[in-house]
């Protein structure tokens, strides 16, 4: 598949931001974490943010963003459909949450639940958008339950790493946050290397024999293309990726997303406040480079059944 | 609404494509550019037609494949349109409800006016059927000549799909093929029809009629395998003439 830049933006923005209402939402049920004014408005701020930003990148790859609203009516059938009816859905609980912590400094009972349903919508969201893609079985790589993990772990583990980030930046405590969202990144990450290998190692779901149902004739070739030209479904879905180089891709996706956030966020929690944020930044941005590999990667690596009839032999 | 139909259409109208007579002379590709470039999905928008890189809008593309090796391996051309599943994948994730398949008859067609130009249910088609057509910003697809099936404007005989109407091998048929008892249903049954990957579980309605065995000795043609040997009668040398002569001189 051809990795377009709108989509892979959408998917880690956004992604991190419903994993930081996440985080927010079970701080506040669990944890009691304080009603601080300027950690809430920065809070909210960064997660509808990226949400928004996010929403708005998938927006532009359509052909008519002007009749987007269009996109929410089918959610009886379509996991698309479904996506956008939930992620605008979170809005009003994460708002109102917001309010109230930013405004009247409240973020217990009436509003600490309304935390807890942005929380649970946040998750119900980043599912939808990982549905999208393990729904397609003409993608056979996408067509494993490995996708929706991966997805929702990167969320999650973005998302601690953001809070993580927040609560040491307006002193908070809650240092042991660092704890967590490294054990998450690991548990994340470790997804991720079960996805590829399990990509690495399936069997072919469709090969050039059954997309023509000429096997019986023995192996099947293709002698010619229908067109010296390109065209649009090779465009979208004809992209290849050499082996060796999503390899290197893989390993540089593992140091800057899992490894070089993991050993920051445990370094975070020896140190003080104000240089433990910075450091928590640094984790922060090197997770974001990471997530943004990973993405394209998830892209690039996908073989669409398309490509069958035009000289692969199998998907 | 991308929901499908409730009750399943028991009409399938659907095409019926031989692999054994398509010539791969792309007449039917042309023939459906030519009509639908001016039908229900007008235009098929052109990219750079004469640059450096033409791309345009097709429905309806002729691929070459070779099949098995040495004296059984074979060329097959291969026609390749929207297959109008009865599960089709592209309808169900359209988040807008501008796809859908039609119960009266099972056409799977895209409504211009309420795409967005999401491009999902091009990823959602294992066959490459659907087309988007940059300039518009929406999908199209094959109609199966929706505006021709049914168009009292067109005789009788015109009211079949471009493809089908102006194949010169008859590799293409149209018809129900939910009807058992249909000519489309017939041939498939005689010549062992096929669905495309039947591990995608698209239900595809149109169907494939398989090359028939290769003719690999001439016998297999309904020639005889060697000319009879005749016993030939020397010409006796006996004539006049010129002729005579040499041939009576190149004998001795
Ligand atoms: S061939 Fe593709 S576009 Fe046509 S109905 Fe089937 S899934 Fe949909
Ligand atoms: S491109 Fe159009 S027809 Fe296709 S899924 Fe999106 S809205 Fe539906």
């Amino acid at each position: 598949m051809n990795p377009a830049y709108s989509v892979i933006f959408f998917t880690t923005a956004s992604g991190a931001g419903y994993g930081l209402l996440t985080w927010l939402g079970v701080a506040v049920l669990f944890f009691d974490l304080p009603a601080h004014r300027w950690f809430g408005l920065a809070a909210f701020a960064v997660a509808l943010t990226l949400i928004t930003v996010g929403l708005l990148a998938s927006t532009f790859h359509l052909g008519h963003p002007e009749r987007a609203w269009r996109g929410l009516t089918q959610w009886r059938s379509s996991w698309l459909s479904r996506e956008g009816v939930v992620a605008v859905a979170t809005y009003i609980p994460a708002g109102l949450a917001a309010i109230g912590w930013v405004f009247l400094t409240n973020n217990d009972g009436i509003w600490a639940w309304l935390s807890a349903v942005a929380a649970v919508l946040a998750v119900v969201t980043v599912l939808c958008t990982a549905m999208i893609y393990q729904s397609l079985r003409a993608i056979p790589r996408w067509n494993t339950p490995w996708v929706m993990a991966g997805y929702l772990g990167l969320a999650l583990a973005s998302g601690a790493l953001l809070f993580h980030f927040g609560v040491r930046t307006f002193g908070l405590g809650f240092a042991w946050s660092g704890w967590a969202a490294a054990l998450l990144t690991i548990a994340a990450w470790a997804i991720k290397l079960a996805y590829w290998n399990s990509i690495d190692n399936a069997a072919p779901r469709a090969t050039a024999e059954t997309a023509t149902g000429l096997g019986h004739l023995g192996k099947v070739r293709l002698f010619e293309a229908p067109h010296t030209g390109d065209n649009y479904l090779m465009r979208e879905m004809g992209y290849k990726i050499a082996r060796n180089h999503a390899k290197r891709l893989r390993t540089i996706a593992l140091i800057l997303g899992g490894a070089i956030p993991v050993v920051l966020a445990v370094v975070a929690t020896q140190l003080p406040d104000v240089t433990a944020a910075l450091v928590a930044l640094l984790a922060v941005i090197s997770a974001g480079a990471g997530l943004l590999v990973e993405r394209w990667l998830f892209f690039a690596e996908a073989v669409h059944t398309i490509s069958l009839y035009y000289g692969t032999d199998a998907a | 609404m991308t929901s499908l139909p409730q009750s399943p259409p028991a009409t399938k109208l659907g095409l019926v494509i031989d692999l054994d007579t398509c010539v791969g002379c792309h007449a039917c590709a042309v023939n459906c550019k030519e009509w639908n470039t001016g039908g229900h999905s007008a235009p098929l928008t052109d990219l750079e037609p004469y640059g450096e890189s033409p791309l345009g809008v097709w429905f309806n593309r002729i691929h070459s494949f070779e099949a098995g090796d040495g004296a059984e391996g074979r060329t097959v051309n291969f026609p390749k349109s929207c297959l109008h599943c009865d599960e089709p994948a592209c309808v169900t994730v359209c988040p807008t409800g501008a796809s859908y398949k039609r119960e009266e008859d099972g056409i799977v067609l895209v409504n211009p006016d309420t795409c967005i130009g999401c491009k999902l249910c091009s990823w959602a088609c294992p066959y490459g059927a659907r087309e988007y057509d940059y300039t518009d910003g929406v999908m199209k697809k094959c109609t199966l000549c929706v505006d021709r099936i049914y168009n009292e404007n067109l005789e009788e005989v015109d009211r079949v799909p471009a493809c089908v109407s102006t194949c010169p091998a008859s590799a293409r048929h149209f018809g129900d093929l939910g009807d058992p008892n249909s000519e489309v249903s017939q041939l498939v049954a005689e010549r062992g029809g096929y669905d495309l990957m039947p591990e995608m579980e698209m239900q595809p309605v149109n169907k494939y009629l398989p090359p028939r065995p290769a003719k690999t000795s001439t016998g297999d043609t309904g020639a005889p395998a060697a000319l009879p040997d005749h016993d030939i009668a020397p010409v006796e040398a006996t004539g006049r003439g010129f002729l005579a002569w040499v041939d009576r001189t190149l004998s001795r």
